[in-house]
């Protein structure tokens, strides 16, 4: 599973949410952060996450990809001898086209994705997943990292590096086996562009999208008749009931805009919505995302 | 206590190119728009270009869509926001693989070494879809944009990338691959080249040709015998980007909202500026739920649901209402002591807090009102959020 979406809708939540919804149903289940981030680290404080598989609850493990680390990886499991190990990670060629080709990172990083979610892992001692949850890059350049196999796919024409980048191609637009969840916020234009991108996700990539997730949903805490009784007290004197009025007159409008965005998001995306609180919490740690995975259900 | 909030046309006073910066979802988009329009308005003549494939630039401004040319907005449109534009906002939105093609049309020494690198598969990849390159070009049309002189201010909204630092690296990691010097020499397969090269490389490229595919190899040989004419170009082009960031009359601002991570890129963003010598200009965080204290003007109530039911005559909706405003001042107080955390890290003399609006911004309505808040002071910026003024 795939989770998707612009910066900052809240995908490591979500991610792990999900993660420890599929471990309470028994699955062992990992959870992988890419680019570095360590957002799942921030979020189990006494916890670590490299790049390494560490188990965080029953179940549940993260692992956080590092693009280097795997391109290592993968040329320990392609290069037997390691004398040629040894002098190609020693070679300036290596190092220099390892750093500089644009899109390597995202190829190795899927790369170790894939690794991940094989029955017959090819790490040493390495034990099978039942479900591999993947917090992806933000969307900002489009589709591109879930696009990156084809690309490379393309460049290479023949050879190895076709052969796997087309593996990899087929892993995510698997779909009995791979499924993208989009993380959205009730707003204007993340609904426009969570939209959009189901569509190019779906059209220009090919996998499936199996769930959109509105994420933040405000509670209806107030109606229409309430707000109207608020309106005198909020333009009115001051102190505290006037900020409380205001406070609440906002959370009222906040509510209702969201739902309208809710209803736009349903007409336009192909995959069912499903929504999940907005969590009035300062840090969102392990317990808010544990009550979210009960929202999963 | 708040920290102080210095006006923003201070920090920009004199700048040419304002550079907006930060991770994905904070707003940076519109923070950019918002900050155009208040320069123009204030008589200058701003071009706010974006790279956001997602035309969100194009939606707040009220234009059906941008091009890689830039296209002014309506001054009467601002003007039915109440804002009065004595200057001119224009705005484009960069096509990263037009700009990429036209820098490769200029820089080719010859109509064949054009079509060369223009016609190669590799070329065709990288300029288009691939990380990094976006953030190259954008850099590129600021640089060519600021050479023209056609704008008194240029405000670049930064590519999304999830993180900020990679827009800052972009450059030099293209650049160094489109240099290629070590690898040209490597990448002939055999001759007198490979002989110079010693053996230790040759078996290297074996080794990685048994890895990678001899046909990649070759059309990488191919791509960097095609850029080899304009390496030189494409050296001092970069060098003069450079030179124009650091510039004294460039400026970064750094965009984020109030939550831990958000911040946390901020002050790392920041760190990298500073150890790349380019000037920061501020910090803006928008989204801020004020606190209390601020808002409140004297005092908070020490029992707020009976004195909202005393007001309202409705105990339920009080204790309603009450529920809520708690809710709303945690909010406020990990805002508070995040920005608190920033300013320290960042020892900035201010920090610019927009408050969480109400309505969602999408529109000019809504950017107006970041405009208002943005060039506000501190002080009118706290009335306005209370609801004072």
């Amino acid at each position: 599973m795939i989770v998707t979406g612009k910066g900052g809708v809240g995908k490591t939540t979500v991610s792990v949410a999900l993660g420890m919804r599929a471990a309470a149903e028994g699955k062992r289940t990992i959870v992988c952060e890419v680019a570095a981030q360590e957002n799942a680290s921030r979020m189990f404080e006494h916890t670590t996450v490299g790049f390494h598989e560490v188990e965080l609850e029953e179940n549940l493990w993260a692992i956080s990809i590092d693009p280097d680390e795997s391109m290592r990886e993968y040329v320990l499991l392609q290069l037997k001898v390691r004398a040629m190990r040894d002098m190609l990670f020693r070679s300036r060629i290596f190092n220099y086209l390892t750093a500089a080709t644009p899109g390597l990172k995202e190829l190795v990083t899927i790369g170790k994705i894939w690794e991940l979610a094989q029955l017959d892992r090819k790490v040493k001692s390495g034990r099978k997943y039942d479900t591999v949850i993947v917090d992806a890059p933000a969307t900002g350049h489009g589709v591109g990292f879930l696009q990156t196999p084809r690309t490379f796919a393309n460049i290479a024409r023949v050879g190895p590096i076709h052969s796997q980048a087309k593996t990899l191609d087929n892993f995510i637009t698997d779909h009995d086996n791979t499924g993208v969840a989009i993380v959205a916020l009730p707003e204007e234009m993340p609904v426009n562009e969570s939209a959009a991108l189901e569509h190019d996700l779906v059209e220009e990539v090919g996998v499936a999208v199996d769930r959109v997730y509105l994420n933040g949903l405000y509670p209806e805490r107030f109606s229409k008749e309430d707000a109207e009784r608020l309106g005198a007290l909020a333009a009115g004197d001051e102190g505290a009931p006037k900020a409380a009025a205001r406070a609440a007159l906002s959370e009222f409008g906040r509510a209702r805009s969201q739902r309208a965005q809710l209803a736009r998001l349903r007409r336009r995306a192909q995959a069912p919505v499903k929504t999940l609180p907005f969590l009035f919490e300062p840090d969102l740690g392990p317990e808010a995302a544990r009550r979210l995975s009960r929202k999963l259900a | 206590m708040s920290p102080s909030s210095p006006r923003l046309t201070d920090a920009l006073e004199g700048k040419e190119v304002i550079i907006c910066a930060g991770s994905g979802g904070v707003g940076k988009t519109t923070t950019s728009a918002a900050i155009a329009a208040g320069l123009a308005a204030r008589g200058m003549k701003v071009c706010v270009l974006t790279i956001d494939p997602a035309k969100r630039l194009a939606d707040s401004l009220g234009l059906e869509e941008l091009g890689n040319d830039a296209r002014q907005v309506e001054p009467k449109l601002f003007e039915a926001q109440g804002i009065e534009m004595k200057g001119e906002l224009w705005a484009m939105m960069l096509d990263p693989k037009q700009t990429f093609d036209e820098l490769i049309a200029r820089q080719a020494p010859d109509e064949e070494s054009r079509d060369r690198v223009l016609e190669n598969p590799i070329y065709q990849q990288i300029s288009g879809a691939l990380a990094g390159s976006q953030e190259y070009m954008a850099m590129e049309k600021l640089f060519e944009l600021h050479t023209e002189g056609d704008y008194d201010v240029l405000v670049l909204d930064t590519p999304p990338s999830r993180n900020a630092l990679d827009f800052l690296e972009a450059p030099r990691r293209l650049t160094q691959f489109i240099e290629g010097k070590s690898l040209k020499v490597f990448m002939k397969p055999t001759g007198f080249a490979a002989k110079v090269a010693g053996r230790g490389a040759t078996v290297a490229l074996s080794v990685m040709k048994r890895i990678v595919g001899f046909d990649l190899i070759a059309d990488l040989a191919e791509f960097f015998n095609a850029f080899s004419g304009m390496v030189d170009g494409f050296q001092a082009r970069a060098e003069r980007v450079n030179k124009l960031l650091a510039a004294p009359t460039t400026c970064f601002l750094v965009v984020c909202g109030p939550q831990g991570e958000p911040i946390d890129e901020a002050v790392y963003f920041h760190r990298k500026l500073v150890e790349a010598k380019l000037p920061f200009g501020g910090v803006i965080v928008n989204k801020v739920h004020y606190p209390a204290e601020e808002l409140c003007r004297g005092g908070k109530a020490d029992d707020l649901p009976a004195a909202l039911a005393e007001k309202l005559g409705d105990e339920d909706l009080a204790q309603r209402v009450a529920a809520n405003f708690s809710d709303y001042q945690a909010l406020a107080e990990r805002d508070a002591r995040n920005i608190e955390h920033l300013a320290r890290e960042l020892r900035a003399t201010g920090v610019i807090r927009v408050p969480y609006l109400d309505e969602d911004v999408h529109d000019l309505a809504g950017l107006a009102q970041i405009n208002r808040y943005l060039f506000a002071t501190g002080e009118e910026r706290v009335a306005m959020a209370a609801g004072r003024a």
